[in-house]
């Protein structure tokens, strides 16, 4: 695998548009998490006619709910969660200006389409390196719905966040890339 | 009650140490991975493991929905309040003391609400001979246990149809479940007693195989099969799953329940007896 490439925020589609699926980067900067209840409540924010309590555009979404911050740590354990549980969220959002996606697993056909229209990029971290990755995140502040603890929308200060390209924005999918040469089954030989 | 300090300890013993068993069999599987991309994720999860046993720090953000395995003495009388209500305190006070993540709504459709304690646990008891009480608890993440399954399989469907159904759930399981799994399987029962083996098969190591030869053949011939679908750590590879355990209980004659709940490399469990 070659050199991690360095990512600085905020994300722009020009810089997604250059990542391939496969890439490995490191990403330093302000990245923002949300999961299932945040997208609930922003796209129906949204179908109201609501202005959104964060500013997406450009920015790079993590799909995370971190453990509590022990007494002096900026944040507790905080590794990916499930991406496909916003999927149905996602297009909506994408609208909204998000260049960048961090989670783990795979993603619906109609976010990979929506992301080759916004030209977006879906990374993955590793899922269950939660201790590890807290030591990348340099400080927590909740932006909105404090009430929704763990899954607040919240700034992460993040320096060498380690991360995959799995989708790119022309939809090359590196879980499928990277499964292939190791695929050695076929159910109906059972 | 002393129940309850035990258990307050025992969620964050689970939450913080991979038990040795697992982490070994992380090492193992990066030594023989073919992936690159794949001992880069090995490499991650493994010292991932080390940071959290050394600064006690929750191994995944997901410290689980806590499921409580208790065997009680018949000859014990248990005084000092309600049991299942100790239990419960003890989760309350590991999950908060511990800063682990509280991942319980009180109610699954309408309303969802964060009970915001992570209690109640998922707790089962069993009555057993003696004067011990014997608890393991062994806190269950939902990326893994949204992607395990119950099939009902009828007799004709064989050993041939027990391999198909439980491959069939890690196929569509695929990379989300965050790979290296450990697969438990219960065969036989109910459906709901298929389910609960199911689990109980993840609380034996997984360096022993069922005491059974058949169900050890089956048990390796799985893992096999698992590893052999390039589904590896997360993105790609040869180390898919650690191991497959697999409990069997007795069945109707019309029957042939299959449980697949598929465990994360968090394996994690905490064992002690009172």
């Amino acid at each position: 695998m070659a050199e991690s490439i360095r990512i600085t925020t905020p994300f722009t589609e020009e810089m997604s548009r250059k990542l391939k699926a496969g890439d490995s980067v490191l990403i330093t900067g302000t990245i923002i998490s949300a999961r299932d209840a945040a997208h609930k409540a922003m796209t129906e924010a949204l179908a109201r006619g609501e202005k959104l309590p964060v500013d997406w555009n450009n920015q790079i979404v993590y799909y995370l709910g971190p453990t509590p911050a022990k007494p002096g740590d900026p944040i507790g354990s905080c590794g990916p969660t499930t991406s496909g549980r916003m999927d149905a969220y996602t297009p909506t959002m994408l609208e909204q200006g998000i260049k960048g996606m961090v989670g783990k697993g795979s993603r619906a056909p109609e976010v990979v389409e929506a992301m080759k229209k916004n030209g977006a990029t879906y990374f993955a971290a590793v899922g269950g390196a939660a201790a590890l990755i807290a030591k990348s995140v340099k400080s927590y502040t909740v932006l909105a719905y404090p009430e929704l603890g763990p899954e607040a929308v919240a700034a992460l200060e993040v320096v060498d966040f380690p991360a995959i390209v799995v989708i790119d924005c022309e939809g090359n999918n590196f879980y499928e890339i990277g499964q292939k040469p190791f695929r050695n089954f076929d159910i109906n030989q059972i | 009650m002393r129940e309850l300090e035990n258990v307050a300890e025992m969620c964050k013993e689970a939450a913080y140490y991979l038990p040795d068993d697992v982490y070994r069999g992380l090492k193992r599987g990066r030594e023989t991975e073919k992936s690159e991309v794949g001992k880069i994720v090995l490499d991650q999860i493994i010292k991932n493991a080390e940071i959290a046993k050394a600064e006690d720090r929750p191994y995944c953000q997901d410290t689980g929905m806590t499921i409580v395995f208790v065997k009680i003495g018949q000859d014990l009388h248990i005084t000092g309040g309600d049991f299942t209500e100790a239990i419960n305190a003890g989760i309350a006070k590991g999950y908060t003391e511990g800063y682990l993540r509280k991942s319980v709504v009180g109610e699954p459709l309408f309303n969802r609400v964060n009970t915001k304690n992570n209690t109640p646990g998922v707790i089962y008891t069993e009555i057993v001979p003696g004067d011990k009480l014997d608890i393991t608890i062994a806190p269950k993440g939902f990326g893994s246990e949204n992607k395990s399954g119950v099939k009902m399989l009828v007799p004709a469907d064989g050993v041939r149809g027990v391999k198909k159904a439980v491959m069939e759930i890690i196929l569509h399981a695929s990379m989300n479940p965050c790979p290296p799994m450990v697969v438990g399987i219960g065969i036989g029962g109910t459906m709901d007693r298929a389910a609960l083996l199911s689990k109980k098969a993840l609380t034996r190591s997984i360096d022993e195989r069922n005491p059974m030869p058949e169900y050890a053949k089956l048990e390796e011939e799985l893992l096999e099969l698992i590893n052999s679908t390039g589904i590896g750590p997360q993105l790609g590879g040869t180390t898919s799953a650690l191991a497959v355990n697999v409990e069997w209980g007795p069945t109707h004659i019309a029957g042939l329940p299959v449980a697949v709940t598929i465990c994360c490399h968090a394996m994690r469990h905490s064992h002690r007896v009172l």
